[in-house]
């Protein structure tokens, strides 16, 4: 245990620090400057040790050793810290859910089965709390998603920064979220009163994909009714809705959990001609050949979850990311969570721990969501030409240990202080 | 029909779940060339760890091996002192009996399943002991039982001997659920008091008077016996005999609370009645009234970083460890989950980001700190000598999200090791399928069940 004499002055320079940790490095406001004699982490390509990084208007204009400053532009000295990509969470419900258990903070779910015109980005809420929670752990940008039914809308890739919800788009219609139709299984029942038998579930099961199937002709017809123009065609926000998806424009992020469903979901999505992205796919490693072969990446869960059947290994979901990978699937994680977002980069960590290549670990939450999106030309990786989004760390950051320094995004030095740290400030002192 | 199956399936389960590792071949085992991270008396970097009858024997840099030991070579790993869970609900086969406001009847101990395969997971962990504790849907719930993870032993031989009973509080939002109309999952039964926080504390008030007189009512009693007149005994009280216990301190108050105002509510009534409250559990809010806490000598045992998934958890905040050890509470990090509670080591680095807790101050939120709210810290918590030999070894240092649970020793006897458990799967997986086609042969030869059989009532439990 600590000594008594020694607590008033570790309160001291803990207040110190934090008070250090909350003051930028730089000013905020100018997003052109020289990020200098940094250990800079390209995930695109090699470590450069002892290099620079120059942005000008927001965007990564060089990266090299010796970079000259342009005139007028600040030059940051990053001796002994890392620079890499900001991180990218590909599964959350960030600005549409306030306080999980609390329905008046959600707008998550709607009612109703098939809603591909509805929008998650204009239900954004900037002023979340969650926001700078997340992004103070180098979290830039997140994929936010409605959940509901089945056809559940659209997904929205945001930054964590900006006043209004148009500030912060990234990719407003970056998917349109499918939850898979499920059929209740058994061990659901013990959930639930007066539970539908097996028969009467399997029944609504195919009814739910008859009308998937039927929503997903229908709009096929209206597609080419309006592409030959047809007189008379009355629009129609749903089908319209749908065009991108149909076009392969805008991928479809499929939820499924089960072997038989994710099987089920590659069908579909190999009928309907659709662009399938997997989420969840907690059995995703019984049909990763599949994948592979119908180049289907992977938005994966927690790393840290059970496993699925009581006699699975103890570790099954630990050592699925490296299976997926060494088959050449490509992954990247989610927390399909708002509160826990911060930690996305521990999911990614654990994974290494059970095999997942380290360059894989990280690439699965900055350049290959970044793909995954369809927005590699933006973010992801240092890059000349791509936005300056970008965390500076003092070491690796899967490691809960490391503590992120500052985090710019689209050049922009952000304020990392949040309500947590404000509340430890104010009762770390109370009297 | 479905009956059949189901007992088929448990059949399948408990044959096919990880075999339990045998009683100890070498009752001496020499784990060597380890960092040795003992929690309470430092680090040693190139350390050996004697085990002798389920005991530590030694610890140090330069241990030889006794000819008849059994040497672990830990070349590279870290040992740690198992791991302490200070909330958990794995392996009880019912969680809450909500049906009362207060309790305190019934208890965890008559309701332990041992063949939950979570206890084997959590081994997996590197738990090697667990609080395991009744549901918060009552302002008094029911007792508690600390047990050890002696995976494949029976349901009483799991508990952990001489530990202290428990008791199980709740304050908050749970609580008064039942007072406030359909729970989330679907309950309609009728409303039960209380429905706020003013009511939990008169519910607990009311508990603890009657206590009081019940006790009041037994002194007196053994009183007039004790002076040879003759007496009727009092009416024994199932219900508020526990609470007597709590009373007398020989039952210790495990509390489930989130908010500051709550807190400090329970340490005042237990004030009043001159009992202590041993741990706030999860006590989210614990870093607002730390003084207080500290003062009354309460332990919190709470979340590295859960927050905002209810309104009591909006003002969490991941320092709320580090803020509390500052102010001089007795703090651990439990898991109340059979996942969370198999990376306890990571949630504990996180008070190390979040209020810079030190290597040691970390490690000891997950074991010594567990030990000292659950006073079993005699015998676990640390690698000293003469300790239980509950010892968890990592690959890598335990407070990295790259280690990994390597071997897990309880009383000396390894009741994990990830080689062993990776080895058997091919043979558990072809005994596996072996007992799905018996079953898909027994099918054939039955007739289908028919709808009326299909559509009987299921299991009426409810998730906690």
């Amino acid at each position: 245990m600590r000594r008594l004499w020694s607590i008033p002055a570790r309160f001291f320079l803990e207040i110190a620090c934090v008070l250090m940790c909350a003051l930028p490095l730089v000013g905020a406001g100018d997003d052109s400057f020289l990020l200098r004699g940094a250990t800079v982490h390209p995930v695109s390509s090699d470590d450069i040790p002892n290099a620079d990084v120059l942005v000008r208007n927001g965007r990564i204009a060089g990266i090299g050793s010796h970079l000259a400053a342009p005139k007028g532009v600040r030059i940051i000295e990053l001796k002994g810290l890392h620079v890499y990509p900001g991180m990218i969470d590909s599964a959350t419900e960030m600005g549409l859910s306030e306080i999980g258990a609390v329905r008046e903070t959600s707008d998550v779910s709607e009612l109703g089965n098939l809603n591909p015109e509805l929008r998650a980005i204009i239900a954004v809420n900037p002023a979340s709390e969650h926001i700078p929670v997340t992004r103070a752990n180098g979290i830039t940008s997140v994929v936010t998603l409605p959940q509901g039914a089945m056809l559940a809308g659209q997904g929205a890739l945001i930054h964590l920064d900006g006043w209004t919800w148009e500030d912060m788009e990234v990719e407003p219609d970056a998917s349109m979220v499918l939850n898979f139709p499920i059929v209740e299984s058994p061990r659901l029942r013990f959930f639930r009163q007066n539970a539908t038998p097996y028969s009467e579930a399997k029944q609504n099961y195919e009814q739910r994909i008859r009308e998937l199937e039927e929503f997903f002709e229908s709009a096929r017809r209206y597609q080419k009714a309006r592409v030959a123009k047809e007189p008379g065609l009355a629009q129609d926000l749903k089908y319209e809705a749908m065009l991108p998806v149909l076009d392969g424009k805008v991928p479809l992020l499929i939820e499924a959990t089960r072997e038989k469903l994710i099987r089920e979901a590659i069908r579909f999505a190999d009928k309907e001609k659709v662009r399938m992205i997997l989420g969840h796919g907690e059995e995703a490693w019984k049909v990763k050949d599949e994948l592979k072969a119908k180049n289907i990446p992977v938005i994966l869960g927690p790393t840290l979850e059970l496993p699925v059947e009581e006699d699975d290994p103890y570790d099954r979901l630990f050592t699925q990311p490296a299976e997926l990978v060494k088959a050449g699937v490509k992954i990247a994680f989610g927390s399909f969570n708002t509160s826990s977002s911060r930690n996305l980069p521990y999911q990614a960590a654990a994974a290494v721990a059970f095999g997942l290549p380290y360059a894989d670990a990280l690439k699965s939450v900055t350049l290959n969501p970044a793909q995954i999106w369809g927005v590699a030309d933006k973010l992801g990786s240092i890059e000349e030409g791509k936005w300056a989004d970008i965390m500076i760390t003092d070491g690796d950051p899967l490691e809960t240990r490391t503590e992120v320094k500052q985090v710019f995004i689209k050049g922009k030095s952000l304020e990392l202080d949040n309500k947590h740290k404000q509340l430890y400030r104010k009762y770390l002192n109370r009297p | 029909m479905r009956l059949h199956w189901m007992i088929l399936c448990l059949a399948a389960g408990s044959l096919l779940a990880v075999r339990p590792i045998p009683a100890r071949a070498a009752s001496t085992t020499l784990i060597r060339n380890a960092t040795v991270l003992t929690v309470t008396k430092g680090t040693i970097t190139h350390g050996s760890v004697l085990v002798r009858d389920g005991k530590i024997a030694e610890v140090g840099e330069n241990i030889t091996a006794p000819a008849d030991a059994k040497v672990i070579d830990a070349t590279g790993d870290y040992v740690i002192p198992g791991i302490i869970d200070c909330h958990s609900h794995i392996a009880a086969e019912s969680i809450n009996e909500g049906s009362t406001s207060v309790s305190s009847m019934v208890g965890i101990e008559d309701v332990i399943n041992p063949e939950d395969v979570e206890i084997y997971r959590a081994l997996a962990g590197g738990v090697t002991t667990a609080n395991v504790l009744h549901g918060s849907a009552n302002a008094i719930g029911g007792k508690c039982t600390v047990m050890k993870m002696r995976w494949g032993k029976s349901a009483k031989e799991m508990i952990f001997e001489g530990a202290m009973p428990g008791i199980k509080f709740a304050l908050g939002e749970n609580p008064k659920r039942q007072g406030s109309g359909p729970n989330p999952f679907g309950n309609t039964a009728s409303l039960r008091y209380p429905a706020t926080r003013m009511g939990v504390e008169d519910v607990i008030r009311d508990a603890f008077t009657q206590a009081r007189n019940y006790e009041a009512a037994w002194r007196e009693y053994r009183e007039k016996v004790a002076r040879g007149e003759r007496a009727v005994p009092p009416a024994r009280d199932l219900k508020l005999e526990p609470l007597v216990e709590v009373l007398e301190g020989k039952r210790f108050v495990h509390a489930h609370c989130y908010r500051q105002d709550e807190i400090l509510m329970l340490l005042r009534v237990a004030d009043e009645f001159g009992f202590k409250i041993r741990t706030l559990q999860h006590v989210l809010e614990g870093y607002k009234v730390a003084k207080e806490i500290a003062e009354h000598g309460a332990g919190a045992s709470t979340f590295s970083d859960w927050w905002a998934y209810k309104v009591e958890a909006y003002d969490a905040i991941p320092y709320n460890a580090a803020i509390m050890v500052r102010k001089g509470v007795l703090v651990s990090l439990n898991s109340d989950s059979a996942e969370l509670d198999r990376h306890l080591n990571t949630e504990a680095a996180k008070a190390m980001k979040y209020g810079g807790l030190d290597e040691t101050e970390a490690l000891a939120l997950v074991t010594i700190n567990p030990a000292r709210q659950l006073a079993i810290d005699k015998r676990v918590g640390s690698i000293e000598p003469g300790k239980d030999a509950d010892l968890t070894i990592y690959d890598k240092h335990p407070l990295s999200n790259y280690a990994k649970v390597l071997t897990v020793m309880v009383d000396g006897d390894v009741y994990f090791d990830r080689d062993r458990d990776i080895a058997e799967r091919p043979a558990r997986e072809a005994r596996r399928k072996e007992l799905l086609e018996k079953e898909a042969q027994e099918q054939k030869k039955k007739p289908r069940p028919d709808k009326e059989q299909d559509s009987k009532p299921q299991d009426q439990r409810r998730p906690q």
